[in-house]
């Protein structure tokens, strides 16, 4: 099992990168840290003829901080994120999160802007850049961009970005004062694909539920996100109606059957970890007031 | 380092070569190799250094993990050329000499931790990385630092226990002595 043929060109910055791109047009495709496309390229489901190595490109391996949230270059690693304290600090999402990306082997080398690049479904990265609001920079031949998520992701492994373009950067927004954050998924084995995921933000002022949010992992085609707030506004966490929460998430999610699961039981999965996660964040609000 | 459009696809006997220079095992070593050149197969066949396994060839089961600068990573996910700027350590880094086995290397051995041992070399990368940051884990984080490799034949029991001895012996605890 091998890659089919193809031209490499290791541009040295964005700008050079990008007139490749725009030079090799839909035949071309961006490697970062090749995760998610190396296997497919060995499994010949894609065949570009170019790729652009962007591994020595310079200026894209920061993680910024600042008050609106956390920037991530194009070249920052999982790894490099989940071990980034000031951003887990910001954000604890963000680490919650990418612990659950594949195994650390992979997480040495695959790229959190890749991951939202390649807009998998069952990626977590992009489910978390939907909840938080968070943003896409965007470099291409007529300048930059700022791709919001909610205009990012158009459908499994397909997004607004033009074969152009290129990815330097994710931003991912804080969330309001008071929210807290959980993320929860269930997987056949450790690290593989999860059959159903949820990234949570419940935003409490004193004990009462202001606002929630829920966005999924394997059981929607595209990271969009479910507003909780109906059901829980107004309420204590320990007061939580787990039943209608659970089928606000029923209603939400559209899961497919495949060989590991059938749609029902990830529809089941999914409203499950999403009390699951919610029960959480109660008994870690008890924990924290004891 | 780019190539030219137009050499490569759909060639295959005319296929552009591209001089790709790593550091493994701390000595420089080069060869030309097509750009689509795995960093798996470029140990392997390019340079002979087959204690590096190829098992799923799409980074599930970790028998082809090598160590980038100190840091686990699938050989078969990258690219020859790409793993460039990259220090690579493989199995026979660890320690080739019989006589002179690595820590993880002696625990294994200790342990009766692998049978058929096609995994064992991504075992042993995995294990040395791990035990470099968590350098006494749990039992139960022994288990979870080599859930992304597969063994077909120990059920990992011994593989576990080998983790936990080979922190042992990192620590310096006396061998136990080879029968």
């Amino acid at each position: 099992m091998k890659p089919a043929p193809f031209v490499h060109h290791a541009p040295r910055t964005v700008p050079e990168a990008v007139a490749v791109l725009a030079q090799v047009g839909h035949d071309g495709k961006v490697l970062a840290g090749g995760q998610s496309l190396v296997p497919l390229l060995s499994m010949r489901l894609v065949t570009p003829g170019h790729l652009v190595d962007i591994g020595g490109v310079a200026g894209l391996d920061a993680v910024e901080v600042d008050e609106a949230g956390v920037r991530v270059g194009a070249l920052v690693r999982h790894a490099g994120l989940e071990r980034h304290a000031e951003a887990a600090d910001a954000l604890p999402l963000l680490r919650q999160a990418v612990r659950h990306v594949a195994h650390p082997a992979i997480r040495t080398r695959g790229t959190t802007v890749g991951s939202v690049a390649h807009a998998d479904p069952a990626g977590e990265m992009p489910a978390v850049l939907a909840l938080c609001r968070g943003t896409v920079e965007v470099a291409g031949p007529r300048g930059g961009r700022e791709v919001a998520a909610a205009d990012l992701f158009t459908g499994p492994m397909e997004t607004t970005l033009e074969p152009d373009e290129l990815a330097v950067a994710v931003r991912f927004e804080r969330f309001p004062a008071g929210t807290r954050t959980a993320f929860a998924e269930s997987a056949r084995r450790r690290g593989d694909y999860a059959l159903a995921g949820v990234a949570l933000a419940v935003t409490l002022a004193g004990e009462e539920v202001t606002a929630a949010r829920a966005s999924f992992v394997s059981v929607t085609p595209v990271p969009d996100v479910l507003d909780l707030t109906p059901v829980l506004a107004g309420l204590a966490l320990p007061e939580l109606p787990a039943g209608e929460v659970a089928e606000l998430v029923r209603g939400h999610v559209d899961p497919e059957s495949d060989i590991h699961a059938p749609a029902e039981y990830r529809r089941m999965l999914a409203a499950e970890l999403t009390v699951r996660a919610l029960r959480g964040l109660r008994d870690e609000a008890r924990a924290g007031a004891a | 380092m780019s190539g030219q459009a137009g050499s490569a696809a759909g060639a295959p006997g005319a296929e552009e070569l591209l001089e790709v220079t790593l550091r493994v095992n701390g000595v420089s070593r080069t060869a030309g190799v097509p750009a689509r050149r795995l960093l798996s197969d470029f140990l392997r066949h390019d340079l002979g250094l087959t204690g590096t396994h190829v098992g799923c060839e799409h980074g599930v089961c970790g028998a082809c993990t090598v160590l980038l600068d100190g840091e686990p990573a699938r050989a078969c996910l990258v690219f020859a050329v790409s793993a460039q700027p990259h220090e690579v350590t493989t199995v026979e880094g660890l320690g080739s000499d019989p006589g002179a086995l690595g820590p993880v290397q002696r625990a294994f051995l200790e342990c009766h931790a692998l049978q058929c041992g096609f995994c064992t070399p991504g075992f042993l990368t995995t294990v040395t990385a791990y035990l470099e940051d968590t350098p006494d884990p749990t039992e139960a984080e022994a288990r979870e630092a080599i859930s992304g490799n597969l063994c077909r034949c120990t059920g990992y029991q011994n593989i576990v226990s080998a983790v936990l001895r080979a922190a042992e012996l990192r620590r310096g605890a006396t061998p136990e002595p080879t029968p």
